[in-house]
């Protein structure tokens, strides 16, 4: 592993790291840097945002840990619940009560530019987050993953050839290769799924990867080794519990940059079709009354941020406790 | 120094092959026909341009011959046409790149210029209230996603205070100040994530560089604090601000293509998003190739601008550089 670490301890950093970056990837800190490529990275605000603090300050994280855990949870039940709560219809249009204002009749966040209840369509809007979100985090997750652990478990030239393909794809600015890609796959629920999914597996194919190198030199494998164990073996049963929760918790930041990509293709009207309700979508209707109704853009606008930050605090908080460098495995 | 620079440039031109060849691919694998994606659905009527699109591309050439054709095509200077403006696509990216490289650099600038006084700030009182604070507010701003920054700043500076305008553009050379007027917003909602990042790394890798003998030796020698902070401790901890500052270029062209939708911006990203929904392919194909092209270009400069600023990597073999 690189010697910058030893000079800098406190520089708090993925173990995404490693001693071969095959697209002429800098050397030391950069290198770690490097690692984190498009738009598309979970890492680098896992990276930012962890920082050491008293036990004071650990305790008030601890409250804020349980808000945001509550907050997700509420968000998760209700978009999957939606159909059965009592809410209105999302594309019901009223014209009579538009623009309501928050707390009217009838609709506790007010109604939009058609008349939509706001309320029935961050609930529906929700759904699409989560779908997308799940889904993408899931296939870049698996494919990925799997992908790391292979090939930082046979090393070779099979390591080198895939590792640098892999990095093709992340010299790509994330965005930009999305819209370029849904531009020609066209614009569904299942079709930006696998996009991003796809465009991410090479973030989680190197942290795969890296844990991978660094579980396999425990001493734990070695005795595998010795005592005969076959090398699927040794992977699946010794490796893998390993390598499996810092993926995981990389998977967790990564399903909020996945919600703010997908807001920004809702924004940009490229995400699933109108009418079905996409908070991305609800913001970019609220920008057009927002010189005089702000409720409108701001409603969503704050869920979707409510949630991302959630998520970002919450996955923050469980990869510094799996993180392998952090517990000193 | 010259021989690292050779190299790096040798080691890009692999990527840049395989860029490439993906970005062709995006157009030459999909189902159907190509002409059928170039041309949409409207013009398949007409003979005489499926006929026109198929020379054009080479269609009755296998695969390689078309990628070879193409590149060498694109090496010097010509993306196709556009075959729903009949616009020449380097014409069109030539005209587009000025306002997108305006709005990214003072967007760098902005960012730069409010992150690097804060991470000294905070990682000089590193636990302090200002460090706890904005620590907090940079958590934050993780979570906002440039559109939404756009559209608060829009709503707080064109809405309510009236200070700028909403949207449009004017060039530089029409009216400077009004120039300046018309970039600042752009600039600042993209500017904004990337002030989170770079106050949070540089403050973690100043707290690093003030615990060195070095800084050490300066406060022993009585210098002052703004002197020890910006001349002994900036340099060294700002390798991974600028390595991170290069992969923010990614970030920047991805915004771009947003706050110019949002803010109506003449810009790459305008063009880029017209073309998407005119599914306007050769011109998508055109931009995307020009801004990954860029992106891996801009962040190979960093690498070697890296090893100017860190002697110790230039000591290093140079296989690594």
């Amino acid at each position: 592993m690189p010697d910058s670490r030893a000079t800098t301890p406190p520089v708090v950093t993925p173990a995404t790291v490693d001693d071969s970056l095959p697209v002429g990837a800098p050397e030391g800190p950069a290198a770690e840097h490097a690692v984190r490529g498009n738009g598309l990275d979970p890492t680098l605000p896992a990276v930012l945002t962890a920082t050491a603090g008293s036990k004071r300050r650990s305790r008030g994280r601890g409250v804020v840990f349980w808000l945001a855990l509550v907050w997700l949870a509420v968000v998760v039940l209700v978009a999957l619940t939606a159909s059965w709560l009592p809410l209105s219809d999302p594309d019901k249009q009223d014209l009579v009560n538009r623009l309501a204002p928050p707390l009217s009749d009838g609709h506790v966040l007010g109604t939009d530019g058609l008349g939509r209840d706001i309320l029935a369509r961050l609930a529906f809007g929700a759904r699409v987050s989560l779908i997308i979100s799940v889904s993408a985090v899931s296939i870049g997750m698996l494919v990925g993953g799997t992908i790391g652990l292979a090939v930082g478990f046979f090393r070779g030239w099979f390591e080198s050839v895939t590792m640098w393909a892999l990095n093709v794809v992340l010299a790509f600015p994330g965005l930009v290769l999305l819209l370029g890609l849904v531009a020609f796959v066209g614009q569904s629920l299942t079709a930006i799924t696998l996009v991003v999914g796809f465009l991410s597996v090479p973030v989680y194919a190197r942290v795969a990867r890296a844990t991978t190198l660094a579980a396999a030199q425990r001493d734990y494998v070695l005795a595998a080794r010795a005592l005969g164990a076959s090398n699927r073996r040794i992977m699946f049963g010794e490796i893998l519990p390993n390598v499996a929760l810092p993926v995981a918790a990389f998977g967790l930041v990564a399903l909020g940059v996945v919600i703010v990509l997908e807001g920004s293709l809702a924004f940009l009207g490229l995400s699933v079709k109108a009418p079905d309700p996409t908070w991305g979508s609800m913001i970019a209707e609220g920008r057009q009354h927002l010189s005089t109704t702000t409720h409108l853009a701001f409603i969503p606008a704050l869920v979707m941020f409510l949630t991302v930050l959630a998520v970002n605090f919450v996955g923050d908080v469980l990869r510094s406790r799996f993180d392998v460098r952090e517990s000193r495995l | 120094m010259g021989r690292l620079i050779a190299l790096k440039a040798l080691s890009l031109v692999p990527v840049l092959l395989a860029v490439s060849c993906l970005t062709f691919l995006m157009l030459n694998l999909l189902p159907g026909c190509v002409e059928c994606q170039v041309l949409g659905p409207d013009n398949l009527d007409n003979p005489e341009a499926v006929a026109a699109v198929r020379a054009d591309l080479r269609l009755d050439d296998p695969l390689p011959v078309r990628y070879g054709a193409w590149l060498g095509d694109a090496l010097t200077g010509d993306l196709g046409r556009s075959y729903v403006t009949r616009q020449d696509v380097t014409d069109a990216i030539r005209e587009r790149l000025p306002v997108t490289l305006e709005i990214m650099a003072l967007s760098m600038v902005l960012a730069l210029v409010i992150s690097i006084p804060l991470g000294m700030a905070t990682a000089y009182r590193a636990g302090g209230l200002l460090d706890r604070s904005v620590t907090g507010a940079t958590f934050g701003m993780l979570a906002v996603p440039s559109f939404m920054m756009a559209l608060l700043l829009i709503y707080l500076f064109a809405v309510e205070l009236d200070w700028f305008p909403a949207t449009g553009w004017t060039y530089l050379t029409d009216d400077p100040v009004e120039n300046l007027r018309s970039a600042f917003m752009p600039a600042l909602s993209l500017a904004l994530v990337n002030v989170a990042i770079f106050t949070r790394l540089l403050r973690t890798d100043m707290i690093a560089t003030l615990q060195d003998d070095h800084v050490l030796l300066a406060r022993s020698k009585g210098l002052p604090t703004w002197r020890i902070l910006t001349r002994h401790a900036l340099r060294p901890s700002s390798f991974s601000l600028l390595t991170v500052s290069g992969l923010a270029i990614g970030n920047l062209l991805g915004g771009a293509v947003i706050v110019e939708q949002l803010f109506a911006l003449p810009g790459m990203g305008r063009l880029l998003f017209d073309a998407i929904f005119r599914r306007d392919l050769m011109v998508v194909q055109g931009v995307v190739l020009v801004i990954t092209v860029g992106f891996v270009i801009a962040n190979g400069v960093v690498d070697v601008l890296y090893s100017v600023l860190d002697p110790r990597i230039r000591q290093r073999s140079p296989s690594h550089a």
